[in-house]
């Protein structure tokens, strides 16, 4: 087996991963490796061609190849290395060793000081929410369409019916109309759009596309290829309503249905995972159950906006170069921070107190409201407060607490303004 | 003319109503910041949008080149750009922000490369 050896090991060089790479060489790390399954490394931002990253981080509107690029030729400039074309296959954490697959030396093990996992997520498919209906050819996930559409120039179809309004579809919308395509319909189970409004009149009105909200695909036809779906209305229950079902014949669909951190690695070393997240529980240091490995990025938790999948892999690059230089304390005590009125969930979960820092603490909403206040509490102190004029589960929120005592945990509550 | 044009400067999506002719606004209501009112006008008498698209690369059936337009162009343009951008092809090396397609359809704006090709 070939051999490697390298001070942090970080498994994916999408923007989390060249993000943690750049601050690990930052903060003093020797040999750094990013371990990439594609033939190239900047992630799903190779072919996120369109505009809207990098206006909180850079203050810029950039696309995707822009924002990676920055951090790509960053990571080069640093020193850290890339071994593409691997896919890892296990990860042992009590040996802190990576086993992957790669196309020129075969089977190889890299021994590393620290892990990151930064492995993103990926998208559900037809299987996840079970449309019925025949099995042609013509049913992408946006994601891969994207991907067959922006870098391997083959064009996926021409009638196009998308499934979901997350931004993924939408903006495939707009590309597939560029293209010369006809969208059909954006076809919305809920009553509200899940992406951006700017993503709705950039990409759907500009184009003419329809909205269908409060609608799903009930039924898929076609034998070879797709042929049509049929598209009906539904309850306050997403139950359809029969009668309302309409016929729109189309030669591809296209999936925008969701995305799911990707952690058969983390699962498979016995990480403890956030049953809300679906990704690996950490802390301010952006570090696992296992101190010596860290995680960031859509692993964690799925992101809106790359920028803060940067801010938060930043800390992860840091602190496990600190942990492979020796300089951060394995264990320390730890408390939760626990999701108060009108909060989803909380990254980082767990906090350890730290004399004079503070942490961004990342959560989500569950319910749109205006003008609020979030604040942190700490027993029966409020540690941290700030107004928001408005919140919405699609949208991230933040804020920052001091680290100095928390003595027990951390509640954040959402509370509307009197 | 009237017309009610939803704001996309951040994620508050204000309702902005603009009455005006094509050159000029008359009166502009529902914006709650500066920047808001400066998108309702602009997006009233003249809306742009920032094109990205890709190019073929010579030699390379299965490459692409990612490109944008260096500014926003006209938006009535967008399928006029796409027409000059799909017939172009680029020879490898490519450099990020090389100038693809100079003064697009006249417009002033340059298409240049976002991503390298070695």
């Amino acid at each position: 087996m070939y051999e490697i050896n390298c001070d942090v090991a970080v498994i994916g060089a999408g923007p989390a991963g060249l993000s943690a790479a750049v601050a690990a060489k930052k903060e003093g790390a020797g040999k750094v490796l990013l371990i990439e399954r594609d033939e190239s490394v900047g992630g799903i931002l190779q072919q996120c061609i369109h505009p809207g990253f990098g206006l909180t981080y850079f203050k810029k509107e950039l696309t995707g190849p822009e924002y990676a690029g920055r951090f790509a030729e960053e990571a080069e400039a640093l020193g850290a290395e890339v071994l593409l074309n691997s896919m890892v296959l296990e990860v042992l954490p009590e040996s802190n060793q990576i086993l992957c697959a790669n196309s020129e030396y075969g089977m190889t093990r890299v021994t590393a000081k620290s892990i990151v996992l930064a492995m993103g997520c990926r998208e559900r498919t037809r299987a996840n929410i079970q449309i019925p209906g025949t099995r042609p050819s013509g049913i992408y996930t946006a994601g891969a369409a994207q991907r067959l559409v922006n870098r391997q120039n083959a064009m996926v179809g021409k009638n196009v019916v998308i499934l979901g309004s997350g931004d993924i579809g939408m903006i495939m919308a707009r590309r597939m109309s560029l293209e010369g395509a006809k969208v059909l319909a954006v076809v919305e189970i809920m009553d509200f759009l899940a992406g951006l409004t700017r993503n709705k009149v950039q990409c759907l009105d500009d184009f003419g596309i329809p909205l269908k909200l409060k609608h799903t695909i009930t039924r898929i036809a076609g034998s070879r290829r797709v042929e049509g779906v049929y598209v009906a209305q539904v309850d306050e229950n997403k139950k359809p309503i029969p009668k309302t079902e309409e016929y729109i014949a189309c030669d591809t669909l296209l999936l925008s249905v969701g995305l799911l951190p990707e952690n058969e690695l983390t699962r498979q070393a016995e990480i403890e995972i956030s049953p809300v997240t679906n990704g690996p529980a950490v802390n301010q240091y952006m570090q696992t159950s296992v101190p010596s490995v860290f995680a960031c990025g859509n692993v964690v938790h799925v992101n809106d906006l790359v920028d803060n999948v940067t801010t938060e892999s930043l800390q992860a690059g840091k602190y496990a170069a600190l942990y492979a230089m020796g300089q951060l304390e394995g264990e320390g005590r730890e408390v939760e921070s626990v999701t108060g009125n009108n909060v989803r969930y909380l990254c980082p979960q767990r906090l350890r107190e730290e004399k004079g820092a503070k942490a961004n603490l990342f959560f989500r909403v569950l319910a749109p409201e205006l003008d609020v206040r979030i604040e942190a509490r700490c027993q029966d102190r409020v540690i941290a407060s700030k107004k928001e004029r408005r919140v919405n589960p699609g949208e991230m929120c933040s804020i920052q607490i001091p680290l100095d005592d928390v003595t027990d945990d951390v509640i954040i509550n959402v509370v509307k303004e009197a | 003319m009237k017309k009610e044009i939803i704001c996309t400067v951040c994620p508050m999506g204000c309702r902005i109503y603009v009455e005006g002719t094509e050159d000029s606004v008359t009166s502009i209501e529902g914006y709650t910041c500066k920047r808001g009112e400066e998108y309702g006008r602009q997006e009233f008498l003249h809306p742009v949008r920032i094109l990205t698209t890709t190019v073929k690369v010579e030699g390379r059936e299965d490459h692409l080149l990612p490109v944008r337009s260096e500014q926003p162009v006209p938006k009535e343009l967008l399928m006029d750009c796409m027409e000059v951008i799909r017939k172009q092809t680029v020879k490898a090396p490519v450099a990020r922000y090389d100038v693809i397609v100079p003064d697009i359809c006249g417009c002033g704006v340059n298409i240049v490369a976002t991503g390298n090709i070695g």
